[in-house]
């Protein structure tokens, strides 16, 4: 399993997702610059979290017009596996790969902290055998506020696109529980062809014990060839 | 010939706008009896056209594929030619290492490896 990690200017988590996939046995990445982006070869791509841009006009809008993001709505076309993570699910986002958008969160704050994610959806290659589980993730972003209009709402939550909600840590999806105003608790969704998943947390920091938590590893061994299909085994 | 685009992003009116939220409570603290704020931005672009309909387009390929988000924004625009003396004076596309998208090329990160942390003076240091 090769693994294309995009690095555009002002990326700042490609490393810790090379790290962090280091951790998962059968899987090999690279970390591609923007402009020399070719993914052919590649099985999956990983969009980090970071302030592309500067987060100019609006978080990933220049990104999206970057030859990496025409490269990477092909390799999704293709039905490739693709991962967006913060600035990554915002990139998404704004390309249109993904519905809906991100905005300025709902108290004006940055976030920057531990949330519990109820996974919704064990239909994308991302989240086998996850459905259900509560998990424990870190955030750090100022626009994670997940908004679509009522029919693209009602669209994706009828088709199994809601992948990730933000619950206690019970998995219930309570407002106290909603670190940013995120509609009906979004905090991660799939395209229709669920090949594409993107999340404002971020799996690559809460992959190790060291960290303060692997359930982020539940995430990313998805991509172990071994696992490829089947339930992912427990990180502990 | 050249136009210029004075362009204007607002978020739509069913999109919450919490920093126009903000704003309200501020103007309201000054005891002013204001019910609403939406904000947004406004973008000034000097650009050479052919003619009125083809500076119309590109303001169209501006303001939908990068200057406002259509799921979450509107936008709305002023446009005029102006005399070619009387342009905005920039950079010739290309020339300009931070808005030509083409030239990011020459942007390239430092390796993090290379970068030596924590040996930046303090201010006053000399």
């Amino acid at each position: 399993m090769k693994v294309a990690i995009l690095r555009y200017p002002g990326t700042w988590s490609e490393r810790d997702f090379q790290h962090a996939l280091s951790l998962v046995p059968g899987v090999e990445s690279d970390i591609l610059w923007h402009e020399d982006t070719d993914l052919a070869g590649y099985d999956a791509a990983i969009v980090p979290g970071g302030f592309t841009y500067g987060d100019y006009v609006r978080a990933g809008a220049i990104a999206k017009i970057s030859p990496a993001t025409r490269e990477l709505r092909r390799f999704a076309d293709a039905g490739k596996l693709v991962l967006g993570s913060c600035n990554g699910f915002q990139i998404l986002c704004e390309a249109g790969i993904l519905p809906g958008a991100l905005v300025r969160n709902r108290g004006l704050e940055f976030r920057c902290d531990w949330v519990h994610l109820r996974v919704e959806s064990d239909a994308t290659p991302w989240t086998v055998g996850l459905r259900g589980a509560v998990l424990r993730m870190p955030i750090a972003h100022g626009e994670g506020c997940w908004v679509a209009n009522d029919e693209t709402l009602a669209d994706i939550e009828s088709r199994g696109q809601v992948v990730f909600r933000y619950t206690d840590e019970r998995g219930g999806a309570t407002v106290a529980a909603n670190p940013n105003g995120s509609l009906a608790n979004i905090a991660g969704v799939c395209n229709e062809g669920r090949n594409v998943v993107g999340l404002m947390p971020h799996p690559e920091r809460c992959s190790e014990a060291l960290l303060g938590g692997t359930d982020g590893y539940r995430v990313l061994a998805n991509l172990a060839p071994a696992l490829a299909g089947t339930a992912p085994a427990l990180y502990r | 010939m050249i136009f210029v685009a004075t362009i204007r992003v607002l978020p739509k009116s069913e999109v919450r706008d919490p920093q126009g939220e903000a704003v309200r409570g501020a103007l309201r603290s000054l005891g002013l009896a204001v019910s609403d704020v939406r904000t947004g931005k406004e973008i000034v672009v000097t650009f050479d056209a052919a003619d009125e309909t083809a500076a119309r387009e590109a303001v169209r390929v501006m303001g939908t594929e990068l200057l406002a988000n259509p799921v979450i924004e509107d936008y709305t625009y002023d446009l005029h030619q102006v005399k070619t003396d009387d342009a905005p004076k920039s950079a010739p596309v290309g020339e300009d290492p931070i808005f030509d998208l083409a030239g990011a090329a020459s942007f390239e990160p430092a390796d993090v490896d290379d970068v030596v942390y924590g040996e930046r003076k303090q201010a006053g240091e000399g």
